[in-house]
């Protein structure tokens, strides 16, 4: 057994590290307040290569790996939760569709400028009333001489709306299965499709810098082509990719935790009260450790549902307890780093009070705990 | 251009009282931050002149420092030559810029770029020494350079400006941090750097006979002591009203600042 990173995840750890200090750090406070996107630094990170990171060169990727993948997550987050869910999002929800189902010529077309970071995608699965329970899906598509007429509503479509989108693949109800169950099929909707309009941003508790809109689908008419992947498909493709879409959400979950504890231990060591650092006090030490400890076990738990995807691996397992796992770590060690800020870390130019309210999508977005936990016991056997 | 590997910058650094040298073990190996700008000024060169160009990374330093040079080629430099034998530790400013010069001769060069400080030792002889010993022109504090016609052109930072001087290649230049930001090592540049070569030189390669390192330094460091600890501010806040403002002023004037 070996734990050390090979010299390219190495590398790309430290860039990663450096580019979110020096560049994202600085600017994730002004961002969070303004619910500005971050253009800039998407074409910065499109520059380095991160935008399309794991995909092949031949298709505008870097060809790095999965480890490679988390660990530039982690680093953003602990940085900022915007700019790294928007990188996130786009490699690992946007771009993969397109990489793991598309033909040659869909990946030429849309995966190409994806991975290079000149146009971004959205992933459109959760409607209304169909989050948890996906296969709800009430988007209808019909074909009707050649054309694929789309009517319906998408919720919560992350980098669905910004000025680099090209467009969102979705879920939808293309007809009946012989046993009477809806045929759900997936079909890419470019923006400039007539009938698709997107609401404006959402105003939310956190992510706040990241563009998360509502879709709406009045008669929008499609090429008969935009099918991605084999129709009937579409919902077990889009699972498919949602099990990827866990070491990234999870690796989002350790950068934050990483970065509340960041914030903390510098905090610790500056705040001074009875005439004493407050991390004199062993009631913070404590804090401090059982943080770290977290952190650890997180941290190691999305390495190694990496490793598995990357060894070729059934990693489903992993990455759904790696999922859950650091989704609550993140929760648990926002609060506890908040609390040794005190009154300061309820103040916003702190950066923990952004951390808190960045958290709690950890625990909802790409299956809510209690359904990593109902995934977890299906695959126990219960 | 030369590249030097120091111990991370923002690691403590300790010096071992037995040798006298700084502790190199335990502590992560980084390009020395100096250097960083050499790369940038030789990338930047190299985009102006185009193909044709080559940048090789030139670096004196131990075996396990490969990973570290390898930052370098990330970056963008073409290949790398690593100088290395462990009868080199220990080598003062003049065994050093011998070995190098030694070395790059060996090598063959156009020009040299190396940054103006190292991190650790701080001494900032060797660009010098090395011109020296290789007989080229040596410019030292470069914020700017360019190469047009066979010959360099260099801007050298002085105290209140900077003067524009022009001299013959082959030639030695050391440049400061106004050359421009260090870029980034792209993913591209990661991924692609393992293919690049790393060339081990011995001293015995370079045509080096007599001993270097700590056997052959000319200088000898007698003693060290730790910067002396920071003595207590005296802190003022907002609370102490004009009575605050009045001890800054008092402070200032003391200082001959006010
Ligand atoms: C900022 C943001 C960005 C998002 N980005 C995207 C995106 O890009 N693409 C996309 O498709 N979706 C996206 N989502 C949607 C997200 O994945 C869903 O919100 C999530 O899956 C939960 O669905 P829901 O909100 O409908 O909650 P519901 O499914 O309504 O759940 C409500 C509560 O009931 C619980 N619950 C539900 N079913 C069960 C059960 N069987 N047993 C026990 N408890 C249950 C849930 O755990 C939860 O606590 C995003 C959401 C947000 C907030």
């Amino acid at each position: 057994m070996n734990f050390d990173l090979s010299d390219e995840q190495k590398a790309i750890q430290d860039l990663c590290r450096d580019f979110a200090q020096r560049e994202v750090a600085p600017r994730a406070e002004a961002m969070d307040r303004e619910e500005e996107f971050p253009y800039e630094l998407v074409a910065k990170m499109a520059e380095l290569g991160l935008m399309g990171l794991p995909f092949p060169e031949e298709y505008g990727g870097s060809d790095a790996d999965t480890v490679s993948y988390a660990l530039a997550v982690m680093e953003l987050a602990r940085a900022d939760a915007s700019t790294a869910i928007t990188m996130a999002a786009h490699v690992s929800l946007g771009a993969t569709p397109f990489f793991l189902f598309g033909t040659e010529e869909q990946k030429q077309r849309y995966l190409v400028p994806l991975a290079q970071g000149k146009m971004l995608w959205g992933f459109g699965l959760t409607e209304p009333n169909a989050g948890s329970d996906a296969g709800n899906v009430q988007t209808k598509a019909e074909l009707r001489d050649g054309k694929w007429i789309v009517n319906g509503t998408k919720a919560f479509i992350t980098n669905s709306g910004t000025e680099l989108t090209g467009g969102t693949t979705i879920t939808a109800v293309t007809g009946k299965r012989p046993d009477g169950k809806p045929e759900i099929s997936n079909l890419v909707v470019p923006q400039s499709t007539p009938g698709f309009t997107r609401s404006k941003k959402y105003k939310k508790m956190g992510w706040r810098a990241s563009d998360t809109r509502e879709l709406s689908f009045v008669d929008a008419a499609l090429p008969e082509e935009n099918l991605l992947g084999k129709r009937g498909d579409g919902l077990k493709n889009f699972l498919i990719v949602l099990d990827g879409g866990r070491i990234s959400v999870a690796a989002l979950s350790v950068g934050l935790a990483w970065g509340a504890y960041d914030q903390a231990m510098q905090y610790a060591k500056d705040r001074h009260a009875f005439g004493k650092p407050i991390s004199a006090f062993q009631a913070i030490q404590f804090k401090l450790v059982d943080m770290l400890c977290e952190i650890e076990h997180a941290k190691g738990m999305v390495l190694k549902a990496a490793w598995e995807k990357d060894e070729g691996r059934d990693f489903s397992m992993s990455a759904s307890l790696a999922k859950l796992f650091s989704a609550e770590v993140s929760r648990r060690c926002v609060n506890e780093s908040l609390q040794i800020h005190g009154g300061y870390g309820f103040m916003d130019e702190y950066p923990i009070s952004r951390m808190y309210r960045d958290q709690k999508i950890n625990e909802i977005g790409e299956g809510t705990n209690e359904v990593q936990r109902m995934v977890i016991a299906r695959m126990l056997g219960l | 251009m030369t590249v030097k590997l120091v111990p991370d910058v923002n690691a403590e650094k300790r010096i071992d009282p037995a040798t006298r040298r700084l502790v190199r073990t335990g502590v992560d190996t980084v390009l020395n931050p100096y250097d960083e700008y050499a790369i940038e000024a030789a990338l930047q060169l190299k985009e102006k002149l185009g193909e044709g160009t080559t940048v090789t990374v030139f670096s004196m330093a131990p075996e396990s420092g490969k990973e570290t040079v390898r930052k370098a080629l990330a970056m963008g430099a073409d290949d790398a030559v690593m100088l290395t034998d462990a009868g080199l530790e220990g080598s003062d400013v003049w065994d050093t810029a011998f070995a190098l010069a030694q070395g790059l001769k060996k090598h063959g060069f156009d020009l040299v770029i190396c940054g103006s400080l190292s991190d650790d030792g701080s001494t900032g002889g060797v660009p010098g020494a090395i011109a020296e010993y290789l007989g080229v022109p040596g410019f030292t504090n470069a914020r700017h350079l360019d190469v047009a016609d066979g010959r360099l052109r260099v801007q050298r930072e002085t105290d209140n400006g900077y003067q524009t001087v022009s001299g013959p290649l082959p030639a030695l230049v050391s440049v400061t941090m106004a050359v421009g930001e260090p870029r980034y090592a792209s993913l591209k540049g990661i991924m692609g750097a393992k293919k690049k070569t790393i060339a081990v030189q011995t001293p015995a390669d370079a045509g080096i006979a007599q001993p270097l390192g700590a056997s052959g330094a000319k200088t000898e460091l007698l003693e060290f002591a730790p910067p002396p600890a920071r003595s207590k501010a005296r802190v003022v806040t907002a609370e102490d009203g004009p009575s605050g403002a009045a001890a800054i002023f008092e402070f200032l004037k003391e200082k001959k600042l006010a």
